[in-house]
């Protein structure tokens, strides 16, 4: 578990882009408060696929969706669309659905009515909407409730649905289910695999190898802000060529790879 | 003390008899305020969520120009008020030193910072838990300016009713640029203060009583509207 040779490795992994990729991010890198915490990313992501990142706390994980998404804008390097610039344009094609839900201090269907009213719908055409994404998401019944008194996997679906119903060609998930029960955290997976069979890119970051290997097809798997390996992720988690992978894989060494990381961090950086 | 029990009996004598001067007294002072609380809501609002929501250059310095507004001191806004509208005053055209209008906006001039300060303040704590998802959802600035407003609509009612107590307890701006007249300008807190000194003093205590007893009311309505919006999760 000496140092970091898998990143020669990383770049040889990549899955083979044979048609344009929906998005592209190219060296990406952002640093804060004099420490870098993303070290040129570059990874595509094929239209209709379903990406995971994963990675130890601290990978840089939530922080390089976030610059897939936009909402922050890397130091280095840039994020193509549809192999050009990522605009705000280009934003209202994608969706984020947090760790934690932002849900608005309204009920449950004025929640879904601000986000399709942001894209313009009116009337009819929206209020169907909102029955449809409610009967979906298994809400119908709670419409009129202020949504902050939903239980954690009933807002978690809130805002799955919510994110959905303004149409999405891809939508981004940050440990959707991190903090919700088995039965939550299928009910979220179901709603990703569905949307993703009718046609939305899926990248979502998580922590549960389950859950990778249950939605996953393509991962993305970062270490100290780096991208460790790539590729398909039956394959990457049953047979990772890459130390970190390993080191994760198995829980014993991953908790001693976290430690050893750490101090060699310390130990490289002074 | 004899005289105090002696002047409250007075004061409460007065209130249930539903005296009429001092019900034209207490009904100015109530309109004066509402007024002026209202159009310092109808631009303190709107102003504290700009400031609380969008991030531009001098977004700081604003901030705290708007605290440091919030201590304004009463006479000198007075003071102010009266230059502009005084017959040699830029303003005096308009004639409205002495009328109840000049205390409005006299008024409005003090309670519009305190509003917009504390606005700025509720509405920036929402936008650390919004914006994110905003800028995902590419809301623009209109629509989010109006959901900041709509969302803290609860605490800001708070806010207004701190602007309300500011207003109706006032008396240093509203005695320079309303004067005090009989029957035109005269309000609680300015009777309050003639009537003291001149000795009447169960008419004061009166009025006293009756302004503490507005003060009461109205927080006691906006603490019951919030308790319903917290018990929803609204606020």
């Amino acid at each position: 578990m000496r140092d970091l040779e898998f990143h020669s490795a990383a770049g040889s992994i990549a899955p083979p882009c044979l048609q344009q990729p929906l998005l592209e991010t190219k060296g990406l890198s952002f640093s804060a408060g004099g420490a870098r915490l993303l070290w040129d990313v570059s990874l595509e992501v094929r239209p209709g696929s379903r990406t995971l990142i994963m990675g130890p706390n601290g990978a840089g994980k939530s922080l390089l969706l976030r610059l897939m998404h936009g909402l922050l804008r890397p130091e280095t390097g840039n994020v193509l669309w549809n192999g050009a610039r990522l605009t705000a344009e280009a934003r209202r094609s994608q969706a984020m659905v947090f760790q934690r839900p932002v849900l608005l201090r309204r009920s449950v269907f004025a929640n879904l009515k601000f986000a399709l009213s942001v894209r313009g719908l009116r009337g009819r055409n929206r209020s169907e909407k909102i029955e449809q994404a409610l009967a979906v998401a298994g809400l119908s019944h709670l419409a009129k409730r202020p949504a902050r008194v939903l239980s954690g996997g009933e807002q978690q679906r809130l805002a799955v649905v919510r994110a959905l119903a303004c149409e999405p060609d891809l939508l981004f998930l940050d440990e959707p289910t991190a903090n919700l029960d088995p039965a939550s955290t299928a009910a979220i997976e179901q709603l990703v695999l569905e949307a993703n069979s009718s046609g939305v890119t899926i990248v979502m970051v998580t922590h549960d190898a389950g859950q990778a290997k249950r939605i996953g097809e393509d991962l993305v798997f970062l270490q100290d802000g780096k991208i460790a390996e790539t590729g398909d992720v039956q394959q990457v988690l049953s047979a990772p060529k890459s130390e970190p992978v390993r080191a994760w894989r198995d829980g014993r060494i991953y908790l001693g790879a976290n430690i050893e990381t750490m101090s060699d961090k310390s130990g490289r950086r002074t | 003390m004899d005289s105090f029990w002696g002047a409250l009996a007075g004061a409460v004598g007065l209130v249930f008899a539903l005296d009429p001067d001092l019900m034209e007294i207490i009904g100015l002072s109530i309109r004066v305020t509402l007024t002026a609380v209202f159009f310092s809501c109808l631009i303190g609002l709107p102003l504290g969520a700009a400031v609380g929501t969008f991030n531009f250059p001098g977004r700081t310095l604003i901030a705290v120009f708007l605290n440091a507004l919030m201590g304004l001191p009463p006479v000198v806004v007075g003071l102010m008020v009266y230059l502009m509208l005084s017959a040699s005053g830029p303003l005096a055209p308009l004639r409205l030193l002495y009328t109840p209008t000049a205390m409005i906006i006299a008024q409005m001039i003090l309670v519009t910072p305190i509003v917009a300060a504390l606005t700025r303040q509720v509405v920036e704590d929402l936008n650390r838990e919004y914006a994110e998802q905003f800028a995902s959802m590419g809301v623009g600035a209109f629509d989010r300016l109006t959901a900041m407003l709509w969302d803290a609509r609860y605490s800001l009612m708070t806010v207004a009713l701190a602007g309300f107590g500011r207003a109706v307890a006032e008396v240093g701006a509203v005695i320079i640029v309303g004067g005090n007249i009989n029957h035109v300008t005269r309000v609680m807190t300015t009777t309050i203060a003639l009537e003291t000194s001149r000795g009447n003093l169960q008419l004061a205590l009166a009025l006293g009583v009756i302004l503490l007893v507005i003060a009461f009311a109205v927080n006691a309505c906006v603490m019951a509207l919030r308790a319903s919006a917290v018990r929803a999760a609204y606020a």
